[in-house]
């Protein structure tokens, strides 16, 4: 599938990379020489440099016959810009992506419905999303959401002497009973799906499938349940932090931004009247201190360096918060910051190359029997787990799932009927209208027809 | 260094070659010549067990590759493949000299055309296929051959069809390096299979054409701009029609491919802008014409000289190195216009060797604006290469590529200087090795052969060859020992 990439910023490169392991054909576009050569470099693309809002530029890109446009260049105005000419050029669809909080949804929806935009992506928002969903279940390094909420997937890391530490998923289910599902576990780099007689390590990290309430009934059983965070303090006052700050402030909590820029700070005092704004150096100990950092619930860094985020994550974490999540961009410091033992780590390119993937993903595969509609890479982009929702022509309808045979690691990690969840069990079958969330350590799935043998 | 991987790839490379080492074998059992194809067997075998042994024993931990590993690859893999292309010619006791048979396949693979063979008829059938077939496979490249039918999970192939593909820059014509490589070879194919229905066609106008093997082995010649044939006069004896058809072809095999693709997909405008083509086609059309004034006197008729001076031209500037006079006669003026033919060589991205047309360009636009620069010596200058900014990098690499191609020149003529033999015969041979053409002058004229020189000479004459075909560089950087480090 072809498809022109304008822009490759953090977010423009990482979608390009996922784009081009996924094999598409990838045109990228930007304004520096220097960008596009090392794009070329690295990744296997046509890279040209211009300007993706000059019409001769998009036309020597091949945009006639490009599938998928996407504008992810650092203004938001150009990117819609650029792919309303995409369109009108003849792009089969359009991506944008805008974040300016001074858009609201009504604007946004109106400019898309106009400029004829297939999606407009806000990275921060839903980065800030992902952060608000796992400050709901503190004992869950990693939570993502499926089916409007209804049912999550959540990444743990067993810890030192954790209870679950050398016993099998059999026993594990006898012990704590609860509907859930062991999905995926990750021992050092290899990430596996596990069957019945595996068995769990101190260490480990592992995805479990489950409704909300089940999560938290078996955390409480495991003992790793924290209460949901009340108090929270946000450091850096970015974009991620507005809507974060915002989301935590709608549901009752007391949130605490710390910020340098003195513009910022009245910017967000203004913005967020509930908060509490403070100036000043957050990798000031003694302003930490003061703010009461060793009472918080949770510490989210969310300043512009990754460097920052690290050093003052470890240090709230040794101060006794209960809940650190720090914000990376740079995958190599995710690496390095596991090592220190933060854990909870939010990618704001991730999550944009996730939703462009699955995006194209589902473009590939309009005629399927199955529709994508969630799509999350996790442990290290090694598992995916995605949801589909089940047309009425797919082959294997009303088939109990013992008499469906999977691909090698590949697991059936839920189904959603009607709002009511359910962990499969060998005799229950798919229906018209399901959705139905997979697991694979393997392999891009696009249809879930392929996905059984 | 990455080592283990670029074993794997040497691998794949041998496995292909046991395979392309098939088709030789072939023609021997047509040609019913039983002793030949058990040599071509044998060599497969052991091509294959090589490969075998360097596939399954790297087993690669990672597939990471950088530029150091695609410069180690390619120059590896051509130097092997040679070792073990010259198999065939001493199991067969043909060219019973390993040395020699070393420099023969070389000069194949490298699309040359340079043989130490002065009687071209102790080789039989199957052998002068293969000699022709390394042409045309060396002519786009083995790896960029592989790249497109041999599908593989490789992380960053660009870094091994740059070390391949000739040329300043890699243009890429579609996003994916395999469909890039995919449709450079199917245009290939397609016009090697033109060349060949053209020259069996001169069989339907009375004394005009070539038999079947004949056309096979000329085709691939032209092909891979390379210039082996099965005559000891090359393409004198054949008829005007074969010989203009083959001028024309030789022309064409020059052109950039990246050009037919534009054709093909109708941007006929993005085509015809390439200044590197027009300076291409006015170079040729010079050379003629000066040099056909130049040697008036010794042809008949205006078509002859015409045709001789159009061939010999299109036969040097592309680096092929076919024959259909014995040039080494000609007037001084005409020989130097050669000589300087020799080193510009064709465009880039082509299947010619030499300095390339683009680089010939970038260097006359530095000139240009160095002089510029000496009368006003505040001036900001651009350079612009079809209607583009030339960028800085380009225009540095260009230079620094003209240096070492002079250095490297140097150094082989020296070293092969030691043999005694005149000037002109050490001067000509080196630039007809080094820039892929085949026959100088003086010694090493059309009319006779490489096989007086010593064996020293022959090994450093391949060398060129190699430096030649690759662009210099990755050759020259996989013998410093600092890029094999770990």
């Amino acid at each position: 599938m072809k498809i022109v990439i304008a822009g490759c910023g953090k977010a423009g490169t990482s979608v390009l990379s996922s784009l081009v392991r996924e094999g598409h054909e990838v045109v990228a576009l930007d304004l520096s020489d220097s960008v596009i050569r090392e794009m070329v470099n690295i990744y296997d693309v046509i890279g040209m440099t211009g300007n993706c809002t000059d019409c001769d530029v998009l036309t020597e890109a091949g945009i006639a016959d490009t599938f998928l446009f996407i504008a992810a260049t650092g203004s938001d105005e150009i990117n819609m810009l650029a792919c309303f000419l995409a369109k009108r050029m003849g792009a089969g669809h359009t991506v944008a992506r805008v974040r300016d909080p001074e858009y609201t949804d009504q604007s946004i929806g109106f400019m898309k419905q106009q400029l004829d935009i297939s999606v407009i992506i806000n990275p921060e928002f839903l980065v800030a999303q992902e952060l608000f969903n796992i400050l709901q279940l503190p004992g869950a390094v990693n939570v993502e959401t499926f089916s409007k909420r209804n049912f999550e997937m959540v990444e743990l890391i067993l810890r030192d002497n954790s209870v679950l530490d050398g016993i099998s998923l059999q026993e594990m289910r006898k012990k704590y009973p609860a509907s859930y599902l062991v999905c995926a576990v990750q021992r050092g780099n290899e990430v596996s799906i596990p069957g019945g007689s595996f068995r769990l390590q101190s260490g480990d990290r592992i995805g479990l499938t489950a409704s909300p309430v089940e999560i938290e009934r078996l955390l409480k059983m495991l003992g790793t349940m924290q209460a949901k965070a009340h108090s929270v303090m946000i450091l850096g006052a970015s974009r991620t932090a507005f809507y974060l700050a915002k989301n935590l402030l709608a549901s009752g909590n007391a949130v605490t931004v710390i910020e340098t820029d003195p513009e910022r700070c009245h910017e967000f005092a203004e913005a967020l009247p509930d908060a509490v704004i403070i100036r000043g150096d957050g990798a000031s100990e003694e302003l930490l201190n003061e703010e009461g950092i060793a009472g918080m619930d949770a510490f989210v860094t969310l300043t512009g360096k990754d460097e920052e985020n690290v050093l003052i994550s470890y240090f709230a974490q040794g101060r006794g918060v209960g809940k650190v999540i720090t914000k990376i961009n740079r995958d190599e410091f995710v690496t390095m910051a596991e090592k220190m033992g933060l854990d909870s780590i939010v990618s704001p390119k991730k999550t944009v190359s996730d939703v462009v993937t699955r995006y194209a993903r589902a473009l590939e595969n309009t005629r399927g029997s199955s529709k994508m509609e969630t799509l999350y890479k996790f442990m290290d982009g090694k598992a995916e787990a995605a949801e589909f929702k089940i047309r009425a022509d797919f082959p294997y309808l009303n088939v109990p799932l013992k008499d469906l045979k999977l691909r090698d690691n590949a697991l059936i990690g839920g189904i959603v009927r009607k709002r009511k969840v359910m962990i499969p069990t060998g005799s229950d079958a798919i229906q018209e209208e399901d959705r139905v969330i997979v697991v694979t350590a393997a392999g891009k799935v696009s249809d879930l027809a392929d996905l059984i043998r | 260094m990455n080592r283990r991987i670029v074993l794997y790839w040497v691998g794949r490379i041998v496995l292909l070659e046991a395979a392309l080492l098939l088709m030789p074998l072939c023609v021997a059992l047509v040609f019913r010549e039983w002793n030949t194809a058990l040599a071509f067997l044998l060599s497969a075998l052991s091509s294959a067990v090589t490969g075998l042994i360097l596939f399954f024993g790297s087993r690669p931990r990672t597939r990471q590759m950088f530029a150091r590993e695609g410069f180690a690859i390619v120059s590896l893999a051509w130097v092997i493949t040679a070792l073990l292309g010259a198999l065939p010619f001493v199991i067969t006791r043909q060219i019973p000299h390993f040395i020699d048979a070393f420099f023969e396949t070389v000069s194949g693979f490298t699309t040359t055309g340079a043989s130490i063979v002065p009687d071209l008829s102790v080789l039989d059938h199957g052998i002068l296929f293969w000699r022709s077939f390394t042409h045309w496979i060396g002519g786009m490249g083995i790896l960029v051959f592989m790249m497109a039918f041999l599908p593989s999970r490789s992380d960053r192939p660009i870094h091994i069809a740059r070390a391949e593909i000739p040329g300043p820059t890699m243009g890429k014509v579609m996003p994916r390096m395999q469909d890039t490589a995919k449709i450079l070879y199917l245009i290939y194919i397609g016009m090697t299979l033109l060349e060949f229905i053209l020259l069996m066609c001169g069989n339907l106008i009375p004394g005009g054409g070539m038999g079947p093997f004949d056309s096979i082995i000329h085709t691939f010649g032209t092909a891979g701009t390379g210039g082996f044939g099965v005559r000891a006069t090359s393409l004198a004896e054949y008829s005007p029609y074969c010989q203009w058809v083959i001028a024309i072809f030789m022309l064409l095999f020059g052109v950039n491919f990246n050009l037919y693709f534009f054709l093909l997909v109708k941007r006929m405008g993005a085509a015809l802008k390439s200044s590197e083509l027009w300076l291409y086609l006015c170079t040729a059309f010079a050379a003629t014409g000066i040099i056909a004034f130049n040697v008036r006197h010794l042809f008949g008729s205006v078509e002859e000289t015409l045709r001789q001076s159009a061939f010999q031209v299109s036969s040097i500037l592309t680096t092929t190195g076919f024959a259909t006079t014995d040039f080494n006669g000609w007037p001084a003026l005409s020989k130097s216009i050669l000589l300087i033919l020799m080193m510009m060589g064709s465009c880039a991205g082509s299947t010619a060797g030499g300095l390339k047309m683009s680089r010939v360009l970038i260097l006359f636009k530095t000139i240009r604006n160095e002089i510029r620069h000496l009368l006003h010596p505040r001036s900001v200058t651009v350079s612009r290469v079809d209607g583009k900014k030339l960028d800085k990098e380009t225009e540095r690499g260009t230079l620094s590529y003209f240096a070492i191609y002079m250095l490297c020149f140097a150094v082989c003529f020296l070293l092969i200087s030691v043999d005694g033999k005149s000037m002109e015969t050490n001067i000509s041979a080196v630039a007809a090795c080094y820039n892929n053409i085949g026959p100088g002058f003086g010694e090493v004229g059309p009319a006779s052969s490489y096989a007086h020189f010593s064996d020293f000479s022959k090994v450093v004459l391949s060398f060129a060859m190699l430096l030649g075909r690759l662009e210099i560089w990755p050759l020259l950087l996989s013998l410093a020992p600092s890029n094999w480090k770990k």
